[in-house]
């Protein structure tokens, strides 16, 4: 992907984000971001049946990186199982830190593919999924309370 | 117009233009040899040595006693406590003075515009006494006016604790006024000297100010010191919250224990030696500028700024009438931090958020801004390469993504 294309979807997503705005109904699961290193704040929710999620949005005020970032993930993972979405999340997080990642999974997330070059600034890029983990480690807890 | 020697300030020697100084600010020279000076050559402990170089520490210690007292026209060098800053300062006061001091039902008036360090420990204290904590409301420019002071006092007001200079919005307060108001109504005044203190003239008996709390850090010191100042009948009736060595004339295993006069009772354990020698040296350069000239000096840097900026239609200024160096803005679109990173880029540092202010968001309706807070090394010409940037910003996601 050309450095040009990169910017234009990070800033597209910032500047038109998906799936903004929350429904705050009660079979949503809601998470928000919490993050103590920057003054990102975005709250996400997550609508899961059956294993698979359903509905993902976002409210908050955040850098172009974080919340584009947060539109490209969202739009990615519903219809897709928990299993998938972990993987996704994984592959992802290789991707930030520099390890081994399977460019296919990625599609449109690779516009991050060189924010290594920012330390600064991974946090920001991982910030989404540090979110939607939290939500999905909340849906365990609560299942194993039932 | 300041003439300094910017040589003075190693850091400077980069290319680097330096706005954050509401964070903290750069050190120059002289202060970063006096505690190396002590390190090096008489480094021992202070207030217990029976040799030399322990009484040589010790007097260099109390000696920035009396230059702090001096400083902020304290009647006695025993009204100077050494702290860990203004924070701790702060703490000290609510928990070792006022936890005593308020009584059920007692009303203590902050305003939105206070940093955190200045509401949580209030807010802790409400949860464990029933008192209450209110907030004077602010003006349209989100300042602080005498009349609305004057309006929120009731018979129950028995604090006004408030900063001298807000640390986003930058008003300047009257406390002379406000300390009259409130001393009329028997109300004690705390200070939060964080922002002014470094950067205008204090005089705690012209303003006749009951306690006041700074950080060295933020007036060229070292970080890791701070000052409390209270008037010798309140410290007289302020607790400990700290205890240990140094502290105390005697103890007994049965808890018998007597503890040392003010304003040694309230430094519990070895203080920050080097610290305090540099905080004196500080208060040296400081005074060898002269306050008002400093504090005229960033009014008119503050003004040639916001003519600046004021051209640029994409910029979005909060704060433009407060009189202090202190100035909040966006960018029109973008947020705030990653302005922040554009500005880094060329070596342009100010502080992106909320600056700790976390209540202001319910004042302006914007949680996070630019902060441009200027200091008397600051120049014209550094303020001219911001604006250009600034207007310049049409390629501002080319350079930061
Ligand atoms: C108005 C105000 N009060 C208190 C503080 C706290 O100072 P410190 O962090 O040095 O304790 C600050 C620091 O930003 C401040 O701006």
């Amino acid at each position: 992907m050309d450095s040009e294309l990169k910017r234009e979807i990070i800033v597209d997503n910032y500047q038109n984000p998906y799936h903004k705005g929350l429904k705050n109904q009660p079979d949503y699961i809601k998470a928000n971001t919490n993050n103590e290193s920057c003054i990102d704040n975005i709250d996400i929710e997550l609508k899961i049946e059956d294993g698979k999620i359903i509905d993902a949005n976002f409210d908050g005020e955040a850098c172009a990186i974080s919340t584009s970032a947060t539109s490209i993930f969202l739009r990615k993972i519903i219809g897709k199982t928990i299993e998938e979405v972990k993987e996704l999340i994984n592959n992802y997080e290789n991707l930030i830190n520099e390890k081994d990642y399977d460019e296919n999974k990625l599609g449109e997330l690779m516009a991050y593919d060189t924010i290594y070059l920012q330390p600064n600034r991974k946090t920001c890029a991982l910030l989404p999924v540090n979110t939607i983990e939290k939500i999905l480690l909340q849906m365990e807890e609560e299942k194993n309370w039932k | 117009m300041i003439i300094i020697n910017r040589e003075d300030f190693p850091i400077l020697n980069k290319d680097l233009i330096y706005f954050d100084n509401g964070a903290t600010t750069l050190k120059p020279k002289c202060v970063i040899d006096a505690m190396n000076d002590y390190y090096y050559n008489y480094g021992a402990n202070i207030h217990r040595g029976d040799y030399k170089i322990s009484l040589e520490a010790s007097n260099a210690y109390e000696e920035v006693r009396n230059k702090v007292a001096r400083f902020i026209n304290a009647k006695s060098a025993n009204e100077i406590v050494f702290t860990s800053g203004a924070t701790d300062s702060l703490n000290k006061i609510v928990f070792g003075f006022m936890k005593n001091y308020l009584d059920e039902n007692d009303e203590v008036l902050l305003t939105k515009s206070e940093h955190a360090s200045n509401v949580l420990p209030w807010l802790e204290l409400a949860k464990i006494k029933n008192i209450k904590i209110k907030y004077i409301p602010l003006n349209q420019q989100h300042e602080l006016t005498i009349e609305k002071v004057k309006e929120s006092i009731n018979k129950n007001t028995k604090v006004i604790s408030i900063a001298a200079i807000t640390n986003v919005v930058g008003d300047v307060r009257d406390i002379n006024k406000i300390s009259k108001i409130a001393h009329e109504n028997n109300i004690i005044l705390v200070v939060d000297g964080a922002q002014s203190v470094p950067h205008m003239k204090t005089d705690v008996i012209k303003d006749d100010i009951d306690f006041l709390a700074f950080s060295a850090h933020k007036m060229l010191g070292p970080t890791g010191v701070g000052v409390l100042y209270g008037k010798t009948k309140y410290l007289e009736k302020m607790a400990p919250i700290e205890f240990g060595g140094g502290m105390n004339q005697y103890f007994e295993v049965d808890g018998e224990v007597e503890y040392k006069s003010i304003p040694t009772r309230f430094e519990a354990g070895t203080p920050p030696i080097s610290e305090v020698i540099g905080l004196g040296k500080a208060l040296d350069y400081l005074e060898s500028i002269g306050m008002d000239k400093i504090y005229n000096y960033e009014k008119e840097l503050k003004h040639y700024l916001i003519n600046k900026l004021k051209k640029n239609p994409k910029i979005i200024l909060y704060n433009e009438s407060s009189e202090s160096g202190i100035l909040a803005f966006n960018l029109e679109g973008i947020f705030s931090q990653d302005t922040a990173i554009y500005l880094d880029h060329y070596n342009i540092c100010l502080r992106a958020g909320n600056h700790c202010a976390k209540i202001l968001k319910d004042e302006i309706n914007i949680k996070n801004t630019c902060r441009i807070s200027l200091y008397f090394y600051n120049t014209k010409e550094e303020i001219d390469k911001l604006v250009e940037i600034l207007e310049k910003s049409d390629d501002l996601y080319k350079i930061i993504l």
